[in-house]
């Protein structure tokens, strides 16, 4: 058994230390679901990298033909190349995220049911493939 | 299957202790015993001052929620079973994101001021009197709330949401879904008054539907639900209060049964 | 040492304890009300409580009716005066629950909606889903967070109360978490500590359930009435004791034993037929139920497992959709401890112990004999339930008796003078009893654990559902072996931070007390009636037995029983038939003198 003296550098009768632990930085390392969030959070960097780009692209657009082939040449740069991968592949994660999310926020009842979350959430990702496959006929024609 | 099977349990004595060191014990392995019927038996059998909370065993009561594995259980509803497969080991630590007291037990005195400050009970406009008779509240306005109204209060969601052990004053989980038991139920006045807690940085905003406190929750209460349903009803309520001149609130259907 | 003063203290914080606080709140604005518990109230044993709670509202029913099947179902051994009142209140107690926020399950047009239940003749029992006592219990608890009057002394293990003077002054209680121990004065304790279940082995009971209140009363000199009334309930997991509520048969569940066969019609209470009839077959009443397994058992006729013999509840006919609606928490229980799917499955079930009719003498206003000290709820014994409860009768019982109790000590408390300093040197002296004999023993050699299991065992075995005298002489002599042995403990904690050993050692001192309480009464006895069957004495007798059973402790330690008459007003004892279309209840007489109770 333990010894049961109590210690008088810790301990004043009756009034016991609570233990309180700190929080790591790197709370969010040890789970997988933690480290699923902080991904999911950070994805909307990326989601501002891809803004930024669409916005340059706008400009060059507006600023003529050798502007937007200017633009065009440089988006070929390898380094750029890369960023708009893994831009694409969070922007993928970050809208799938965020549709799948979203019936959560919505307590829709039909005739005394609750709605299933795939359908709230299935609209969404009709809307979006629509309008991708709308914008992307429009640029490629 | 094993006999036997090994238990990390976390110990702290504040009279003896500067931080909680763990100890093991060998328990013997039943195929129907869950992690309390171990922690009983240590306790009764092999060391005495092991010390938990428990109380009813069947998960009604919110008693006995601890780290059981890094994810946070109610110790009597989690299985030994599951975690026996050969040279497998049970790490019981208490709940992360609360003080420790003991061992196993947790410091709830902040938990229940939060759950206070939330204002849940019913509130009235104008009380009805005993001889009107009930609120009539139909069946589909019961389920408006139901999911709500099951939580147990046993803090599993505050052990499981990081923005609790980021934010000590960030009201929780369990505290907005309550207050949202009472704003969608049909009898309740008093939404207006639970908006300075809930429309609030530390409120709802705090949340950043990381969503581990609906996946723990032993009751399936959706916590993470009640949150982002009042981050829209809020976000849309100040929208609205933009356009439009603020008018009468629209008074939720509640008559009283006629008399008898 | 420190001490509190407050106007009305209550010793436990269930549906009992919070409906009496907030009523002694409501008396005056100014009265100081503690609640003492030694869990946090949502914790307390209230909030399992499942099948729901009984009140005459509807139109088909009666306050008469309700009264005859609680008098009947009781064996007539209920005080008629209080079952009265307690009809009369219960529908207004669940009322103003609703006011406050309770969940009742509705009708579609939106009115409260009643069920079945066993031994009531009439749709009565207000449920909300199949976890009644859960919301209950919730929404008293978040009500009771409104009530400023109100201050919670949460997770404060009461030890003992202060008497001086011939009144009760206040309570000796140890701070779990810090081991503090402190005298907090009142004018008036009213004891809401629940039922001792926790004395038998094998119970539907938390671990809380350890008869506090009754010993602690039972040591300050107030009586204890009819405590050799347990009820088992008929069914209950195996291994666990979880409790599968009545429900489950009222809304159509049968009884099986390992032939397939619905046996409760071997035993008077009946012909089956395929849905549920009241008061009769599966909704007889629990005591004559349980009584029914141990005749199957002994016939051979159960089957077999680990963990003790078990019949069947079959709630496969009553299709997923229902189950899913009225009994969601029964499904989930069975799946998640027994790994059984009532759906499809049968669940396996056997009578456990539940309830204590027995407990605190009171009168109808909750008053014990000993001024100052008030009980209500399971601790209490009125007595309306007599020899066998019936279901749904006990949720209302706490909030009808509570308020009462409420009420009653915050107007008696209103009138006295502070309590004397005096009393403060018996806190002092509890402090010195708590260290010498348990925090700073030497030399002890029994645990507690050891104790506990052998006193368990005991109890079991003389006062089970059938009882003879030579196996309770028996438990009587072993019983008190175990007190001389408990003097002899050695905890294995001497700390003062949570101590759940010390705690522990306590609650078995108080179960010691409760269970020489109830074989002693047992023992005395010697009748057959309602839950106390003595088969060496199987009738009913009521030229000698239609009295409670009073049992005190005297100073030098030794106990005695005495009797008090039933209070009967319009009812006189009959047959209790169930099965066959029950009997219109007797005229009613005009009320003759009303005898003390």
């Amino acid at each position: 058994m333990h010894p049961q003296t109590p210690n008088p550098n810790l301990y004043t009768e009756y009034h016991p230390r609570w233990y309180r632990r700190r929080v790591s930085t790197y709370w969010w390392v040890g789970q997988r679901q933690y480290r699923k969030f902080i991904l999911r959070e950070l994805s909307s960097v990326f989601v501002a990298v891809f803004v930024v780009i669409t916005l340059l692209q706008l400009r060059a657009l507006r600023a003529g033909p050798e502007a937007y082939a200017r633009f065009q040449h440089r988006m070929q740069g390898p380094a750029l190349m890369v960023l708009c991968a893994i831009s694409l592949f969070f922007v993928v994660f970050h809208t799938i995220t965020w549709f799948n999310l979203a019936p959560r926020a919505l307590a829709l009842r039909i005739r005394g049911r609750r709605l299933p979350d795939f359908l709230v959430a299935a609209p969404n990702y009709i809307i979006w493939l629509v309008v991708s496959a709308a914008v992307t006929w429009a640029v490629l024609r | 299957m094993a006999d036997t099977i090994i238990l990390e349990i976390a110990r702290y004595s504040p009279e003896q202790d500067i931080e909680p060191r763990f100890e093991t014990f060998e328990v013997p392995f039943r195929k129907e015993w869950v992690v309390l019927d171990a922690l009983n038996y240590i306790k009764d059998k092999v060391d005495g001052t092991l010390t938990y909370r428990w109380s009813c065993r069947m998960g009604i009561c919110g008693s006995c929620g601890m780290m059981v594995n890094g994810e946070p259980m109610l110790s009597c509803a989690t299985f030994l079973s599951s975690y026996a497969r050969n040279g497998s080991r049970v790490r019981v630590e208490p709940l992360r994101y609360f003080p420790v007291v003991r061992d196993l037990v947790t410091e709830l005195s902040d938990f229940l001021g939060k759950l206070k400050r939330v204002k849940p009970w019913l509130i009235r406009k104008e009380e009805l009197l005993l001889r009107q008779g009930e609120f009539r509240q139909t069946p589909e306005q019961l389920e408006d709330y139901r999911q709500f109204s099951m939580c147990i209060n046993c803090t599993l969601c505050y052990a499981a949401c990081p923005v609790v052990g980021l934010d000590p004053l960030f009201v929780g989980p369990a505290a907005i879904a309550l207050a949202q038991r009472y704003n969608k139920d049909s009898r309740d006045q008093g939404a207006e008054e639970r908006t300075m807690v809930l429309a609030h940085p530390e409120g709802i905003w705090g949340c950043t539907f990381v969503g581990e406190c609906t996946r723990v929750c032993p009751k399936h209460v959706d916590p993470a639900g009640a949150i982002q349903q009042y981050k829209l009803k809020s976000a849309l309520d100040w929208a609205k209060s933009l356009f439009l001149l603020p008018g009468p609130k629209k008074e939720k259907i509640s008559g009283a049964s006629a008399d008898t | 040492m420190d001490v509190s003063a407050h106007d009305v203290l209550l010793v436990g914080g269930g549906a009992a304890g919070l409906r009496a606080a907030i009523a002694a709140a409501e008396v005056h604005p100014k009265l100081s009300v503690a609640v003492v518990s030694k869990v946090y109230p949502m914790r307390s044993h209230t909030v399992s409580a499942e099948g729901g709670a009984a009140g005459a509202v509807k139109s088909d029913d009666s306050l008469e009716e309700h009264a005859y099947d609680t008098i009947s179902g009781g064996d007539w051994l209920c005080d008629q005066d209080a079952v009265e009142v307690f009809v009369k209140e219960a529908p207004l107690e669940l009322l103003q629950l609703e006011h406050w926020g309770c969940p009742w399950s509705r009708e579609p047009d939106g009115h409260i909606a009643v069920r079945a239940f066993g031994g009531m003749k009439k749709r009565r029992t207000w449920f909300a889903a199949d976890k009644t006592g859960f919301h209950m219990l919730h929404t008293l608890f978040q009500t009771s967070l409104k009530y400023d009057p109100i201050t919670r002394y949460d997770e404060w293990f009461v030890s003992r109360l202060l008497v001086d003077e011939g009144r009760v002054q206040g309570v000796v209680a140890i701070e779990l978490m810090s081991g503090k121990i402190q005298a907090i004065t009142a004018k008036a304790v009213i004891l809401c500590t629940g039922g001792c279940g926790r004395v038998f082995p094998f119970t539907t009971n938390a671990n809380i359930k350890n008869g506090d209140g009754m010993a602690l009363a039972l040591r300050a000199g107030a009586p204890l009435k009819d405590m050799e009334f347990v009820q088992y309930h008929p069914t209950g997991l195996p291994f666990t004791g979880i409790l599968i509520t009545e429900a489950a048969r009222a809304e159509g569940g049968y009884l099986l034993n390992k032939d397939g066969y619905r046996y409760l019609q071997d035993y008077n209470l009946g012909k089956p037929e395929p849905r549920p009839v009241l008061r009769s077959m599966e909704l007889g009443p629990r005591d004559r139920l349980s009584q029914a397994f141990v005749k199957e058992d002994q016939k051979g006729h159960t089957s077999p497992t680990p963990y003790g013999s078990v019949v069947h509840l079959d709630l496969r006919h009553l299709g997923e959709r229902l189950i899913n609606t009225k009994l969601p928490f029964v499904r989930e229980l069975c799946l998640k401890y027994q790994n059984i799917d009532p759906v499809s499955e049968l669940i396996p079930v056997r009578p456990v112990v539940h309830y204590m009719m027995g407990g605190v003498s009171t009168d109808i206003q909750g008053a014990t004999p000993l001024a100052g000290l008030y009980a209500a709820g399971e601790v209490a014994c009125v007595s309306i339930n007599g020899a066998n409860r019936l279901g749904s009768n006990s949720l209302p019982e706490c909030l009808v008796f509570g308020a009462r109790a409420g009420k009653a000590a915050a107007l008696f408390a209103a009138e006295q003078k502070p309590p004397n300093p005096a009393v403060l040197t018996q806190a002092a002296d509890e402090q010195a009893r708590l260290r010498s004999c348990f925090l700073e023993k030497t030399g002890g050699r029994e645990h507690v654990a050891a104790l506990r299991e052998e006193m368990q065992a005991t109890v079991e075995k003389s006062a089970g559902i059938y009882r003879d005298g030579t196996t309770l002489q028996d438990a009587t002599t072993t019983l008190h072996e175990l007190q001389e042995r408990y003097a002899n403990l050695s905890l294995d904690d001497r700390s003062n931070t949570f101590n759940t050993e010390l705690e522990a050692a306590l609650e078995l001192g108080f179960m010691l007390d409760v269970s020489e309480s109830i074989v002693r009464c047992a023992f005395e006895r010697t009748e057959s009636r309602g839950a106390h069957q003595r088969t060496d004495f199987p009738s009913r007798d009521d030229q000698k037995f239609l009295v409670h059973s009073l049992v005190y402790r005297d100073p030098d330690g030794s106990s005695r029983v005495e009797y008090s008459a039933v209070t009967i007003t319009r009812w006189p004892p009959g047959e209790r038939v169930y099965g066959a279309p029950p009997q219109q209840p007797e005229e009613p007489q005009a009320a003759p003198a009303r005898r003390a109770g």
